[in-house]
């Protein structure tokens, strides 16, 4: 009997704090509901009634997986790479979650960002120790001035900024079209919206640069910056007043203006925050991975980092898990194509059912079987006009 | 029809919401389910109405076990409720909102509004209930809007009818009618349970009582030979004061200075009208009224929360109508709101975080960039053993604390910094008997200390017991001004309800 009290105790635990468990299964419910995908799409094999050949096809397929994102240096420095915006244009979705505010912005800050990055890194020569933080800084700055254009109108008329910042996103993408065919941006011999190359002092340097004989790992010191961001991130959470602040304002904004802090500043602090995270990843990709802008230099980052925001239940090591995690699926899904047959384009699909299943622990609980409280997604934003 | 639960035992991770419970229910009697907040009274109705399933027990109906694995199962075996807050669609008539769900409906579907309205008169008739049948919902006074309800359960022919705690939203006035109601339902043969904590109440209208702590029925008793002083000993687990025990008040200075204040909702109209009173200090001034009359409006305007549209506010001289409530709290001002759930506090965040939610950014904890936690949690640990806030810790979510925890978090935040005036709207709602009488009693301290206090409740019992001097407020005027030692509860109801009593010697006051 005290067997089982004990028993019941340790598992009515583990069922109060279960956020990590859910998200555990959810990736694992991801897979298998994934691996019946690929048996399904590998329809020569299934018309022959090869069933083990199927699953055999799924064993290989998420071995290349793995292996493609962490099963070499040249893996891990492409986990890396993908990694790196996603860190950023993430954190900088969770710290607008955390403040209430669903930044679905991150693209066009991202832009701007790496815009602004661009123009330090082309109109300068060195010496790097002063071109690179100042082109970094420049993203920074960049992002978080468009950021703060939906913050103000949030905080000034009242606009709900899912839509001014899904259309603030449009404006970035003509914006930066019509910047690459100026004088000042587009490279002096083409006719075509790309820009001029970032000056050589100007690039992130690479991690792996000290390897010499190893120039296909392409991991740059844009990783250093998006883990520097967590730390800030969590610093800025827990030990500042303003993100105190933050916090307060997202769980209800009722008691912060009740408690007197100033909630129309804070709605432009936050979309600026969130701005500067999704600048540093534009610039980390203008400067590390690119060396230059084209047209589509964002792609669909800003919205995965919804996503990556989501799983990682926007804290900062959750948002640093869940980037990673989407880093390598990137990064193993390249590998997985060339080494089966099994399309890229499955990891969309994995990712969607990942935050499907995280969005519906109850789902969870009935497939697994298991104890789970219902929990909320932890902080997300509030809903229309209020 | 009699009812029975026998061995109800029901269990929430952590908690035993109800720990064997056994109870009956005769036919024609009216039985009052009396208890804290958290004691498990809102659960177990839950469990007879089919929303939660007991782990252990039985339900049975005239000596047969039933199982309710939903509300519809519940209300198919003759048990209806009458929820806190109701349910109602608010432009919707009343026959409509009657009928909704069990339509009565035409050949081809369509709906028979007049055999609706039929079913509405009939009923309303026969309980003496006075309803109009074509008026629409969101016209009328809460007291109306609740015999709606008992309508609904009524047509659904509930043999046992449940209220949750009916008497909160309403009126003096409306609570005499509603326990007449009551005995009708009685004599034609209904059962009646009854959920409160308000201790008159209950013993004014139950045949027995049941009273619940813990989870556990601590004991039955008979209203008749029980005083309330009993019961509530019974409630809290030790002796209860009562009363409030204050010694005569000192008036001194006038600190807070409203003159013709009027504030305009964002519909504008007008709720506050040119309102003009004064508090002194060391004196208690209450603002008693039914909830609506303009008090909400009128707080939010004092610390700053809502412009105001003309008129004027000074505290201690000093003019302070546009200032910010960060400026006002900063003047001395405290504020214990009305909504602790959504204004308060915020639940998701710790109770020390809580602690230091309106003076988070004094030099104490923070230096403009950063907080320095481990002075904030100094602090809050000594309020917490200060003002006997029950928590395990001072870093758990202040939403896991029960009502009365909550409400002391945020009293403690509030009074516990030198203060000009303390503004407190409803600082006893949802509140445990025992944890009341501590807020009263810190109040009270407050006053004794030569703070300006201003209490707004909606509770005649609190406002009459708190006061040294009690303003009436109805439809966004302050109608009456009178001293709550010689003036009687009936009279204040009176005034509360728009009325004048026939002896009003102390007049409309300005």
């Amino acid at each position: 009997m005290k067997i089982a009290a004990t028993f019941r105790k340790i598992t009515e635990r583990i069922a109060r704090t279960s956020s990590f468990r859910i998200t555990l299964l959810a990736i694992l419910s991801a897979m298998v509901v994934g691996a019946f995908i690929i048996i399904l799409s590998d329809i020569d094999k299934l018309q022959n009634g090869d069933i083990i050949g199927a699953i055999r096809t799924v064993g290989s397929a998420y071995w290349a997986l793995v292996v493609g994102s962490f099963g070499s240096l040249r893996a891990i420095s492409a986990t890396i790479n993908s990694a790196t915006p996603l860190i950023l244009c993430g954190v900088s979705v969770a710290v607008a979650f955390k403040a209430g505010l669903f930044n679905i912005g991150a693209t066009g800050q991202m832009l701007a960002g790496g815009m602004a990055a661009l123009w330090v890194g082309f109109s300068m020569d060195g010496p790097g120790i002063i071109q690179v933080p100042l082109a970094v800084l420049a993203g920074a700055v960049g992002g978080a001035a468009y950021g703060a254009i939906p913050g103000i109108l949030k905080a000034r008329t009242g606009a709900h900024e899912v839509i001014t910042t899904i259309m603030l996103n449009n404006m970035a993408g003509f914006l930066v079209l019509w910047l690459l065919k100026t004088n000042l941006f587009q490279r002096a011999d083409r006719t075509d919206p790309i820009s001029k190359l970032v000056s050589a002092p100007g690039h992130l340097p690479r991690l792996f640069g000290f390897l010499s004989d190893r120039p296909d790992l392409v991991a740059h010191a844009g990783f250093v910056v998006a883990i520097l961001a967590v730390i800030v991130y969590w610093w800025f959470l827990n030990r500042s007043t303003t993100g105190f602040e933050f916090r307060a304002f997202g769980m209800n904004a009722d008691a912060a203006q009740y408690a007197g802090m100033h909630t129309k500043r804070l709605t432009v602090m936050a979309m600026m925050f969130a701005g500067a995270f999704a600048g540093l990843a534009g610039s980390a990709e203008v400067l590390g991975t690119y060396g230059y802008a084209s047209q589509n230099f964002a792609g669909n980052i800003g919205f995965d980092a919804i996503a990556i925001a989501l799983l990682g239940r926007s804290t900062p090591l959750g948002t640093l898990l869940a980037a990673l995690l989407f880093g390598a699926l990137q990064a193993g899904g390249r590998q997985m194509q060339a080494n089966t047959d099994v399309p890229i384009d499955l990891i969309v699909v994995l990712r969607a059912l990942i935050v499907m299943f995280i969005a519906a622990p109850l789902l969870i609980k009935a497939i697994w079987r298991i104890k789970v409280a219902p929990t909320s997604l932890g902080q997300t934003f509030r809903g229309w006009g209020s | 029809m009699h009812l029975e639960l026998r061995g109800i035992t029901k269990r929430f991770p952590g908690v035993i919401a109800n720990d064997n419970v056994n109870l009956t229910l005769k036919t024609g009697e009216v039985l009052c389910l009396i208890g804290e907040n958290g004691a498990g009274k809102s659960t177990l109705m839950n469990v007879l109405y089919g929303m939660y399933k007991a782990e252990e027990g039985q339900i049975l109906l005239d000596g047969s076990p039933v199982v309710f694995t939903s509300p519809a199962d519940a209300i198919a075996a003759g048990i209806g409720m009458v929820h806190q807050h109701f349910m109602l669609v608010p432009v919707f008539t009343v026959a409509e909102n009657v009928v909704l769900g069990v339509e009565p409906t035409g050949r081809l579907g369509s709906l028979n509004i007049d055999k609706a309205r039929e079913m509405v008169r009939e009923v309303s008739d026969r309980y003496n209930l006075n309803l109009d049948p074509d008026a629409i919902i969101e016209d009328l006074p809460v007291g109306v809007q609740q015999r709606v309800e008992i309508v609904k359960v009524l047509l659904r022919d509930a043999k046992v009818v449940v209220f949750d705690e009916p008497t909160a939203v309403l009126t003096p006035k409306e609570i005499i009618e509603f326990f007449e109601i009551v005995k009708t339902l009685i004599a034609a043969g209904r059962g009646v349970v009854f959920i409160t904590h308000k201790l008159k109440e209950a013993l004014s209208v139950a045949d027995r009582i049941a009273v619940l702590r813990r989870g556990q029925v601590v004991g039955e008793v008979d209203p008749k030979n029980t005083t309330e002083s009993k019961i509530a000993e019974m409630m809290v687990g030790r002796p209860v004061q009562l009363v409030v025990d204050k010694k005569p008040h000192a008036p001194g200075e006038v600190v807070l200075d409203v003159k013709d204040l009027s504030v305009v909702d964002a519909d504008g109209r007008t709720m506050v009208d040119s309102v003009s009173f004064s508090v002194r200090a060391g004196e208690v001034v209450g603002i008693a009224g039914v909830q609506g009359n303009g008090q909400t409006e009128l707080v939010d305007a004092l610390t700053g929360l809502r412009h105001s549209a003309r008129g004027k506010v000074a505290l201690d001289g000093l003019d302070i109508t546009d200032a910010s409530p960060r400026e006002r709290h900063a003047q001395g001002i405290a504020h214990v709101p009305e909504d602790r759930q959504r204004q308060g506090l915020v639940g998701g965040l710790s109770v020390a975080e809580n602690l230091v939610l309106t003076r988070y950014h004094d030099d104490e904890f923070s230096n403009g960039i950063v907080m320095d936690w481990p002075a904030a949690h100094r602090v809050a640990e000594s309020l917490i053993s200060e003002y006997d806030i029950r928590t395990p810790s001072a870093d758990i979510e202040a939403s896991t604390l029960s009502g009365g925890n909550q409400q002391k978090v945020i009293v403690a935040r509030e009074l516990s910094r030198p203060l000009r005036l303390s503004i407190a709207a409803q600082p006893t709602r949802g509140v445990d008997v025992g944890s009341i009488e501590y807020i009263h009693s810190r109040i009270i301290k407050e006053r004794d200390t030569g703070t300006a206090v201003l209490i707004v409740s909606t509770e005649l019992d609190e406002v009459m017991a708190l006061s040294d001097r009690l303003l009436v407020m109805y439809r966004g005027k302050i109608v009456a001004d009178v001293d709550p030692r010689v003036t009687s509860a009936m009279d204040v109801g009176l005034y509360m309800a728009g009325s004048r009593p026939i002896s009003a010697s102390n007049g409309i006051a300005s």
